[in-house]
């Protein structure tokens, strides 16, 4: 069996509503093979996978398993085929035990018995050595533990075919070891897994052969040992392309934003932002890198008024009176009245930042609502705001009275970005600004960023992509594990120097308890 | 003296509707669908038994077959009370109508259903008092168990019921026990709770959905059909049901959606919309007391929420719809 | 080609037969003529039940339907018209009440129970100060009664929503029956006889006055304000444009800085408060009298004028006339035929329950799967 295929795609296309999410993928895993689907944010990794897994029904083209040709029109028949998927966001019933979790879905004929299926559970956490309580309820549970409950939910089952959706992203580095030796030990065993990913270290360290996805469409499969991360790269992003990002030397940076020890602690008692300080400049572009959910969103949002702080200051030198005050717990509401001019792009555009089911004028309102003493609203300016920013920003859109969900991903965060700039900002904030973005609004943003950065407004941009942060940016800042692991220079850095502290860990104790 | 024996002979009595319809509700809302149509379904649980136990004493004459008596009256409300279900299912999971909406225009339907059907059969009977009376059939649904009568209060407080009154005690407990012990209460909660993880571990979340919620539309029909041939000796007259069905779905909150609270709950109930037959106060009060029902619940519902114990709260994802390829 | 595999579990799989995709942008112009097509085919069907249940020709029914709702040649002082308008009125001021919250998300059931207090509100000030006071200072009494009680029954559920997530659903719902009772209290203290009215005879002073001799015109003018004021107040003023916001996304809301708990509480005032003004327009404007049906379920249908609005008020108006017109029209047609007078709330559940229906087609496109289709051009 090692060796021969064990899952084929033909030809798959999935389009949601105008989105082309895949478009005429064909792809091979074999038996006794870890196979690494490497692609950047939005290139459809995960929309094709939960076409395996059953989640979403292709629109065109098919699925081939062990030759033949398989229908998937559910996660049940995904199942029936040995397939099983580990999801980056956790399907688990958060009032269940993880016994109950685990045998969730399984039908056959053996008696419901709770406890014997305890014992198994159990039995199949030392021979792989999980540490798990069966009885444990999910709402209790920290976030690896919550993914040793879905992967022991798949081992469970005797899935032969496993996909992991960048399951690293919340493990620290000795869970990621433990997971890869896991992993390797079910290949040896003549499995097939998947692992989704877009961090190259990974792909490197673990896959047998790694599959590229650019943009929704199938590129290329390449044998692991005779690659190397500039070919990876390049079949990752497109040809190797220099960004070629204008970047001027910053022009008398003044510190503008001073952030002292922030501290933050979730609902559950874990640490989420640890000794956080750093100080952002006028005039510059400072970059935050770090893997996903790492603290980033939390620290913007702190700073934006959405979070409470356990500890720490914010401290703004406002460029007007040259007054000094202090952010910390102050409503975004507050934040406005004291005069400081705050932007910030967040990264749930639809959820956060706009209002899906409003017109773009509407959206440009959200803001600036508030102005003037009337109980009415004032729509001209918002309206003159919308065109220029359509016009200014070539937002591909029927109109300004049309509901922002119905945009493209790119002209969507157009419109966000114009929004926030339009302001006249002294800091600008960003987070994953161009995530999920085509290469031409990604430039369009970039520029806007530069931009404000020749304005004298201290940008923080918040990124992943790491070719973007070191081009685009004046200095950046690693942050792991709700820690600062250390602040470099944009200008002379290394992509292996941020990718080492990326992954450093020192005093981030953030994730596991 | 207090008459305790007779006070909860009665409440029981009274509750038993009750009972009926919030063990359905609980199983309906188990699935993550609120079905406010529940009111609307037990009328018409009611009405069809009705209507089939009219025709069958119509054409029988005198002598009736008891079997017959207590199956065609008991098959054409859970038939009623299955199809409106049905519907409401139709509208609500397959084409992902807003629940409150599709629950309201079915209780507005099935009150009208009623009513109409009820007095439609008035009209054909030519009754001279505005009700239809189905006295032969009451009596074998209201035959009660051996010993009633001849074991004192023993025989009066367990065994002077019809067996309907048993029946949805023992629906109680099965739903349940169900819903505990087994792997379909297991995946039924699952997609209750959560069902893009129950749809993710291969749960067919359409057919618990419609399985759970007809099923508890037909167990909460029952209380509309126990209320004509027990309660009220086999008299349908219309709005006779008055507002029991919402009275039930506040029993959930109150019983927290555990059924077995449910029985207690529901008898606790009956008790108090009884209790100023038994307690030395003015007639204009009554309303005052009437009211204590609702405000309980309400007062459960704020202590749960503001508890925010993880184990009494409402399923998680009740009154939402769900759709696999939402993004 | 598909029919010869077995998957290696033996199981039968099959390709799904509809293939349903969520619709893009859908023009307005096809999203209307959806719901003119539902409301048509409701229309034909409940004819036909109505043609199955009187054995009359349908142009015949449409006419009493007509003549019920609009009044007929004999009724020269339109009576029926002004009743219907009235009923109209009465309506759409409890949708209207009802929108600022559903915009918000926030799933108010207790309408009924924010109508009824108002009227008991209102009856309560005629009860105890009628004669007392002259009546416009009655009346002005009676609308702060009336509003301050919808208010209280607005906030209470709000309050608990806001600051513990309680389910607002099933609070304000249960609040419905808290006022039926207080109302059979009242009923029980006013009326000594044990009658479940309390009347004219009884609450005689502070009645609206009648306005160029029609007695309903008052009310209807009212609501006409209220109509143009809702409007406005949801799409044009600050606090509107917050309720759109929170409704749409509360991170949103809390992102731009809005208070979330207080755009909640104070909807739901408003919500409540109008209901309250619809208590005082059934009491002291229509019926001069109180019972615990008097609300008669519009609470509840309210809910679905304005849901089938999509929570327009101008679209209100239409969605209204057509529940009320139905309603009156085929109350006049079970009248004329001997049908028993639930009639109406059949035909209305079944019109409803084709528009609840259509709302699919508008927003998700049915395909039958293409592979289906190419299968059976191979087979043929």
């Amino acid at each position: 069996m090692k060796g021969a295929i064990a899952i084929e795609l033909k030809h798959v296309t999935k389009r949601f509503g105008s989105v082309l999410a895949n478009h005429d993928v064909s792809l091979q895993v074999r038996h006794g093979e870890i196979l690494a689907i490497l692609g950047e944010n939005g290139s459809g990794k995960t929309t094709l996978m939960n076409m395996i897994a059953g989640i979403y029904y292709p629109d065109e083209g098919e699925i081939y398993i062990d030759g033949k040709p398989a229908l998937i029109a559910s996660p049940k028949d995904a199942f029936g085929y040995g397939i099983g998927m580990i999801h980056q966001h956790f399907k688990l019933v958060d009032v269940f035990t993880a016994t109950e979790n685990i045998i969730l879905g399984i039908e056959d004929k053996t008696k419901y018995n709770l406890k014997e299926a305890a014992d198994k559970v159990a039995a199949i956490s030392e021979k792989y050595g999980f540490d798990i309580q069966p009885n444990k309820k999910i709402y209790d549970m920290s976030v690896s533990e919550k993914q040793t409950v879905e992967i022991v939910k798949v081992l469970y089952r005797g899935a032969e075919i496993l996909i992991l959706d960048e399951p690293t992203a919340v493990l620290t580095p000795q869970e990621t070891e433990k997971l890869f030796a896991v992993l390797r030990r079910m290949r040896d065993d003549g499995k097939s897994i998947i692992i989704i990913t877009h961090k190259m270290h990974e792909v490197l360290a673990l896959s047998d052969r790694v599959a590229i996805l650019r943009k929704g469409e199938y590129v290329d499969t390449v044998e692991t040992a005779d690659t190397n991360e500039t070919v990876l790269t390049e079949m990752m992003v497109g040809q190797k392309v220099s960004l070629n990002i204008d970047r001027t030397e910053p022009k008398n940076p003044i510190d503008r934003l001073i952030v002292e020890n922030l501290h933050m602690t979730n609902a559950e008692g874990i640490g989420v932002l640890n000794n956080i300080s750093f100080t952002a400049r006028s005039g510059e572009i400072l970059g935050i890198a770090g893997i996903a959910g790492s603290g980033q969103r939390e620290l913007l949002e702190s700073i934006a008024g959405l979070c409470h702080l356990d500890g720490g200051r914010i401290l703004y030198n406002d460029p007007k009176t040259e007054e000094q005050v202090n952010l910390r717990d102050k409503t975004p509401l507050q934040i406005r009245e004291l005069g400081v001019r705050l932007s910030f792009v967040p990264e749930d555009r639809l959820g956060m930042g706009l209002a899906g089911n409003m017109d773009i004028i509407d959206n440009m309102m959200l803001r600036s609502y508030r102005r003037g003493h009337s109980i009415f609203l004032d729509r001209q300016k918002p309206k003159d705001l919308a065109e220029k920013i359509i016009e200014d920003l070539q937002v591909v859109t029927p109109s300004a009275t049309t509901p922002v969900r119905r945009l493209s991903g790119g002209n969507v965060q157009k419109v966000l970005v114009g929004r926030e700039i339009s302001s006249s900002p002294s800091v600008l904030m960003a987070a994953y600004p161009v995530r999920g973005l085509d290469i031409n609004s990604s430039y369009t943003i970039y520029r806007l960023l530069n931009e404000q950065k020749e304005h004298g407004v201290a940008v923080i941009f918040v990124g992943e992509d790491l070719d973007v942060l070191l081009e685009l940016c004046d200095r950046i800042l690693v942050i792991g594990g709700g820690t600062i692991t250390g602040t470099v220079d944009a200008r002379s850095t290394t992509k292996e120097e941020i990718g080492l502290l990326m992954t450093k860990t020192e005093g981030g104790v953030s994730h596991a308890k | 003296m207090f008459p305790i024996v007779q006070f909860i002979q009665r409440a029981i009595l009274q509750g038993t509707p009750l009972l009926f319809g919030s063990t359905g509700e609980i199983l309906t809302e188990k699935s993550g669908n609120l079905n406010l149509g529940i009111p609307g379904i037990m009328y018409i649980g009611g009405i069809c038994g009705v209507i089939g136990g009219f025709f069958y004493q119509s054409t029988a004459g005198i002598k009736l077959n008891p079997f017959l008596a207590i199956f065609i009256p008991l098959l054409c409300s859970l038939l009623g009370s299955f199809l409106a279900s049905l519907l409401y299912c139709f509208l609500t999971v397959t084409l992902r109508a807003n629940q409150n909406v599709t629950g309201l225009a079915l209780t507005t339907f099935g009150v009208g259903f009623g009513n109409f059907f009820g007095g439609s059969l008035i009209k054909l009977v030519d009754s001279e008092v505005p009700s239809i009376a189905l006295t032969k059939i009451a009596k074998i649904y209201k035959t009660t168990l051996p010993f009633a009568d001849s074991l004192g209060w023993f025989g009066d407080l367990f065994l002077s019921y019809g067996f309907m009154v048993y029946l949805a005690v023992v629906l109680a407990i099965i739903v349940a026990l169900v819903l505990k012990k087994t792997r379909i209460g297991l995946h039924l909660r699952a997609v209750g709770e959560n069902p893009a993880t129950a749809d993710a571990a291969g749960i067919n979340v359409t057919r618990y959905k419609y399985a759970s919620t007809c099923l508890g539309g037909m167990i909460a029909g029952l209380g509309g059909l126990y209320y004509v041939m027990d309660y009220t000796n086999g008299v349908w007259s219309n709005n006779g049901f008055g507002d029991r069905g919402w009275l039930a779905i506040a029993l959930v909150i109150f019983a927290t959606w555990k059924p077995m609270i449910g029985i207690l709950g529901s008898y606790l109930f009956g008790g108090l919309y009884i209790l100023f037959n038994y307690i030395p106060v003015s007639m204009q009060t009554m309303p005052l007391i009437q009211m204590l029902p609702y405000v309980v619940t309400i007062l459960v519902l704020v202590l749960v929420s503001i508890r925010k114990s993880r184990e009494s709260q409402p399923p998680a994802a009740l009154g939402l719809n769900y759709y696999r390829e939402d993004r | 080609m598909q029919n010869n595999h077995t998957p290696k579990t033996q199981k039968r799989t099959r390709e799904p037969l509809l293939h349903i995709t969520k619709r893009g942008a859908v023009s307005m112009k096809t999203a209307v003529l959806i719901r003119v097509a539902a409301i048509l085919l409701s229309l034909i069907f409940c004819g036909i039940i109505t043609i199955l249940l009187t054995g009359d020709n349908p142009i015949s029914i449409y006419i009493t339907i007509f003549e019920g709702a609009f009044g007929n040649a004999h009724d020269t002082q339109f009576l029926r018209l002004w009743a219907t308008l009235q009923d109209i009125a009465i309506l759409l001021c409890i949708s209207l009440a009802v929108t600022p919250a559903f915009k918000m998300r926030f799933w108010n059931t207790g309408a009924e129970g924010q109508v009824l207090i108002g009227c008991l509100a209102t009856a309560i000030c005629m009860f105890t100060l009628g004669g007392i006071v002259p009546d416009p200072l009655l009346i002005l009494i009676m609308l702060v009664a009336s509003v301050l009680a919808g208010v209280l029954w607005g906030v209470l559920p709000a309050f608990f929503k806001a600051f513990w997530g309680t389910n607002e659903t099933l609070f304000t719902l249960m609040m419905n029956y808290v006022a039926i009772q207080l109302i059979e209290f009242f009923l029980k203290v006013a009326d000594k006889s044990g009658s479940n009215t309390v009347g004219p005879n009884i609450l005689k002073h502070g009645w609206f006055p009648a306005l160029f001799g029609q007695k309903y015109l008052l009310n209807i003018l009212i609501v006409a304000v209220i109509t143009a004021l809702v409007y406005i107040y949801l799409k044009h003023t600050k606090h509107g444009y917050e309720i759109s916001v929170v409704g749409e996304s509360e991170n949103t809301a809390r992102y731009i800085g809005i208070n979330v708990k207080k755009v909640i509480i104070r909807t739901m005032a408003i919500s409540g408060g109008l209901c309250g003004i619809a208590g005082l327009l059934l009491v002291g404007g229509t019926s001069h009298s109180i019972a615990s049906n008097l609300a008669d379920g519009r609470g509840f249908t309210a809910i679905m004028v304005s849901w089938l609005a999509k929570f327009n008020p101008l679209m209100m108006i239409l969605t209204t006339c057509l529940l009320v017109v139905l309603d009156r029209g085929s109350t006049e047609v079970s009248s004329k035929f001997g049908l028993n007078s639930s009639f109406s709330d059949i035909l209305t559940g079944i019109i409803l329950f084709f528009i609840i229906g259509c709302e699919f087609f508008i927003q998700y496109r049915v395909q039958f799967n293409k592979k289906n289709h190419a299968e059976k051009e191979v087979a043929a």
